[in-house]
């Protein structure tokens, strides 16, 4: 089967050191990944492409790319698996991470980040004379995340990280979640504490990139999202991100319905009275423009509100 | 074909040129609507941050009233379709966790079978409606149009509860209508990317930092406008474009169309009436280049 292969190429010891694009046409077999693609075109038609791999089995996490968009395995990708309204395979390095040449990033920056989060079990009390025991039970929930083997897909196509480097990733989120959620684990509030910070768990943009690119399944987003519920839980001190859940929360109980000024106005708080006044043009213009809401100026309660209020209330009931 | 409509807060708040727009284009195109007017917010993925079974208890509560009347469910929102798509999922999938729901909803006299389908109007338009009977009701094709599709998160991710596997058409639903009405489409990295609302009170720097991507983005790659079936994406695209790009020192000044909006214009429909002069960024180099006068 012949395919083309888009190539992203880099190297900084050439005289310009610029990214371009380059093809290479291939024969391919049926079985092939992107991997074995890869793997033939630096045998047998160009040795100076650079790529990282290891096992070629979706378990050292070493050959993570961009192929067509999306940040992936290229050793789990098969080549006839790939839909392209040109029937091209575009094959990019990692994104959020620098490149070294063509495809191999850095992933530097990726293991600090992993290491902010102290990946490793804290037990509080005494040591015990054996090793320290968990039940299956208390573990199953951490089996998903425990799946994660740090190929960087996840930091490689996180919206927020595209727009601030200093966010700490999905990946180091999810396994800051192993721990908090670990039965054994005796820092979890500490550990709440310090991602309960700027570039913590509330930068976090809730786009489920990092969730449809994992090749494990880890599903950082909802570990972030779980980590963001024991925040709350335990009583982390309230950040705009908090008190933004909260009061969606508490707006929902009380009007059945989303009021966006009382929203911003409660989730900014006096504190950062500043932050909320600098919207008050965008609202002086909509005003303007005619965008009254539909439920009323000061949104009124839906119908049916009180059925909504006692589903809170039997919610609460709820072991 | 008749649906139980689901039209959201903020097509009821922030967005009423959204609710308006539907309301002129959807008599056309032999749908009958009835509001749901009890149901409450999905939560936004927002309530699910601090407790996910409450989500979707509020959202089983509205599956049971469509389920009641034996209607689907119509959404106009991207982040409603998705979070809704998204309960009806794990409920769906896991029969002990919908009886455990249905223990709650059963003290208001209220049970969910699993039943009911929750569809975006522009799922309707392409898999109820028809492309067919889209095109015959274009009376003024959008030609020479360059329109840029912003789908919102929470109609492309995640791909299996959004019914993808069954249905690969709707990855591409927006790129579709877009080329039935007349327009061409605008291919942009960013179209399945995050508008950023989520952080604005969050973190408003990363987040216009967002909008100013995607739209000067767009824009670069020559489209006249974006079109977007996601309301909250139209908050922060249209809404706040002035602010991020004076904080990205840019000039963007991208019209951004909800999709009904665009779908009128094509159908022929009065500007006014599909509320385009409430969107904040003006819209009138669209209508010029669609010849029609301002």
């Amino acid at each position: 089967m012949p395919t083309t292969f888009r190539i992203k190429r880099f190297n900084p010891e050439s005289e310009s050191p610029q990214p371009y694009f380059q093809e290479y046409e291939l024969e391919t077999e049926q079985s092939d990944t992107v991997l074995d693609a890869l793997i033939k075109i630096r045998e047998s038609v160009d040795e100076s492409l650079a790529l990282r791999c290891s096992c070629r089995g979706a378990i050292c996490g070493s050959c993570g790319m961009r192929i067509n968009g999306h940040a992936t395995l290229a050793c789990k990708t098969k080549v006839v698996s790939l839909e392209s309204p040109d029937g091209t395979v575009q094959v990019e390095p990692m994104n959020n991470m620098p490149v070294i040449k063509d495809l191999v990033t850095d992933m530097g920056g990726f293991w600090d980040k992993i290491r902010q989060v102290q990946p490793w079990l804290q037990p509080a009390g005494p040591k015990p004379d054996a090793e320290y025991i968990a039940s299956p039970e208390s573990m199953k929930h951490l089996t998903g995340v425990m799946g994660c083997i740090m190929c960087g897909a996840c930091v490689s196509d996180c919206a927020a990280l595209e727009v601030d480097h200093q966010f700490i990733g999905p990946a180091a989120l999810a396994k800051a979640y192993r721990f908090v959620a670990d039965p054994r684990d005796g820092a979890s509030d500490s550990r709440l504490l310090a991602l309960n910070t700027p570039g913590g768990m509330w930068d976090c943009t809730r786009c489920m990139e990092c969730i449809e690119v994992c090749p494990k399944e880890v599903g950082a987003m909802d570990r972030i999202m779980d980590l963001r519920a024991k925040g709350i839980d335990q009583g982390m001190p309230s950040t705009c991100g908090s008190r933004h859940a909260e009061v969606f929360a508490d707006l929902i109980e009380h009007k059945g319905r989303l009021d966006e000024p009382l929203l911003a106005m409660r989730t900014f708080g006096l504190k950062n009275i500043g932050q909320m006044l600098s919207f008050l043009p965008m609202t002086l213009r909509a005003l303007v423009r005619g965008k009254l809401p539909r439920s009323g100026p000061l949104h009124r309660a839906i119908p049916g509100i009180d059925r909504i209020r006692r589903l809170f209330r039997h919610t609460r009931n709820l072991p | 074909m008749k649906y139980a409509f689901f039209p959201g807060c903020v097509s009821k708040g922030g967005c009423p040129e959204l609710y308006q727009s539907v309301m002129q284009v959807y008599p056309q195109l032999g749908i009958e609507l009835e509001e749901m007017t009890t149901a409450s917010c999905t939560g936004a993925g927002v309530l699910q941050e601090k407790d996910l079974r409450l989500g979707d208890i509020l959202n089983a509560h509205t599956l049971a009233l469509a389920e009641q009347q034996g209607l689907p469910i119509m959404t106009i929102c991207s982040t409603c379709q998705g979070v809704m798509s998204q309960a009806n999922h794990r409920l769906k999938s896991n029969p002990e966790y919908l009886a455990e729901i249905n223990r709650v909803l059963a003290e208001e006299g209220l049970t969910y079978r699993g039943t009911t389908r929750v569809k975006h109007f522009i799922w309707i338009l392409l898999e109820d409606i028809g492309e067919e009977t889209i095109l015959q009701h274009v009376k003024h094709p959008l030609t020479g149009l360059r329109a840029a599709p912003f789908y919102g998160c929470y109609l492309q991710r995640p791909r299996e509860a959004l019914g993808f596997d069954e249905t690969p058409s709707r990855a591409k639903s927006l790129e579709t209508v877009i080329d039935l009405l007349g327009a061409e489409v605008v291919d942009f990295p960013g179209k399945t990317r995050c508008c950023g609302l989520p952080l604005l009170t969050i973190n408003q720097p990363n987040s216009l930092k967002m909008v100013a991507h995607h739209t000067s983005d767009a824009k670069e790659y020559g489209a006249d406008l974006m079109v977007t079936p996601c309301p909250l994406c139209h908050l922060n695209l249209d809404g706040l474009q002035s602010k991020a790009a004076k904080q990205n020192g840019m000039e963007i000044d991208l019209p951004i169309l909800h999709l009904p909006q665009l779908l009128g214009l094509a159908m022929g429909l009065e500007p006014k009436g599909l509320g385009l002069s409430r969107n904040l960024v003006a819209t009138e180099s669209v209508l010029e280049k669609i010849g029609i006068s301002v």
